[in-house]
């Protein structure tokens, strides 16, 4: 058993009070290793959250820097952050909130090369990137990994977010393969209202935690879904698909594939 | 049957409860935890906040001016 400190008593005492969290649960969290793919929109959030709940160590992989256009969204980044490595932006705030936490920084882009080797280190990754391929990417090499993950995506007034645990439905189950490039426009093309980033962000942090301390029922073979524009928010049961190609019963893909991206997406 | 001492007459809400359940979650079956706490609000809740988790309050005791003791038992 952990000996809280004086002042992780204090920080940590609104979980610690919680009769689901407690101090074991809390525990929990301060043992767990998380990476967030992406520092943007939904990595801001999630990073804040996961920083001041005090998640032991925390990986995140980003390969751009702070540009003026992400701050109206991006909450992790300042003003006088542009031009800065978001990864360290973002790591510098984390740190702020809580020194107690441990963050790693990958200042690269996700790639079939790398994939495997960095989400090996963790128990649970976040997925907050902004295009399909690298979505598929996560998914897949979460899959073959056996690495629970939290999947999420923003567009224009919508989001969406489902959880994975080996054994129950991945993306790929449900969106079989990535849209061909260029016919769905990213965020970047399409606009995103700031505000859902935070929405959805802090749904992937809450799941995060309540996997961690086995709280509740995490949105696994649900797809969470919601509309800012009506507010409406709908779940839609999903299921594992048993001719999924990655965790269907006879899996016809055994390596990490780079999609294409359309042609503006491709960064400098 | 260990028993150890907690004295949180220093301290307010939520941090009388916060503090109180990390030492009765080191307890083993049969240890008792003695508090030392203020009248008033943390003798009115810590009590009882202790019972709805399952413990045993074995009693309380006045020890002076307006510190009293709750003993705890898991």
């Amino acid at each position: 058993m952990i000996d809280f400190t004086e002042e992780q008593i204090q920080r940590y005492s609104r979980h610690i009070l919680l009769q689901d969290v407690g101090v074991e649960g809390q525990e929990r969290i301060m043992n767990a290793r998380v990476l967030v793919v992406g520092a943007g929109g939904l990595g801001a959030p999630v990073s804040l959250y996961l920083a001041a709940a005090g998640i032991g160590r925390i990986g995140i992989v980003d390969a751009d820097e702070v540009d003026l256009s992400n701050l109206q969204r991006q909450v992790i980044h300042f003003t006088q952050d542009v031009g800065v490595p978001k990864v360290e932006s973002a790591k510098e705030k984390m740190l702020a909130i809580n020194p107690d936490v441990q963050v790693d920084t990958f200042h690269e882009y996700l790639d079939s090369s790398n994939a495997l080797d960095i989400i090996r280190d963790y128990d649970f990754v976040v997925d907050g990137t902004d295009n399909f391929p690298v979505k598929f990417l996560i998914n897949d090499a979460c899959v073959m990994a056996g690495k629970p993950f939290s999947h999420g995506g923003i567009l224009r007034f919508n989001g969406q977010t489902f959880t994975h645990l080996p054994g129950t439905a991945c993306y790929r189950c449900f969106f079989k393969e990535p849209p061909p490039a260029g016919a769905v426009p990213t965020c970047s093309q399409a606009g995103v209202l700031g505000a859902i980033a935070g929405m959805l962000g802090t749904i992937q942090a809450a799941e995060t935690l309540k996997y961690f301390t086995g709280v509740g029922q995490l949105l696994t073979n649900r797809l969470l879904t919601f509309d800012a524009k009506t507010m409406q928010f709908r779940t839609i049961p999903v299921r594992q698909r048993p001719s999924c190609e990655i965790c269907g019963e006879h899996p016809t893909i055994d390596h990490l594939i780079d999609y294409e991206q359309a042609a503006c997406d491709l960064r400098k | 049957m260990a028993t150890k001492i907690l004295d949180i007459t220093k301290e307010h809400c939520p941090m009388t409860f916060v503090k109180t359940k990390i030492e009765l979650s080191k307890l083993q079956e049969g240890d008792t935890l003695e508090v030392l706490l203020s009248e008033g609000e943390p003798l009115d809740n810590v009590p009882r906040n202790a019972k709805e988790q399952g413990f045993n309050v074995l009693r309380v005791e006045h020890v002076e001016g307006t510190t009293h003791k709750v003993v705890i038992q898991k």
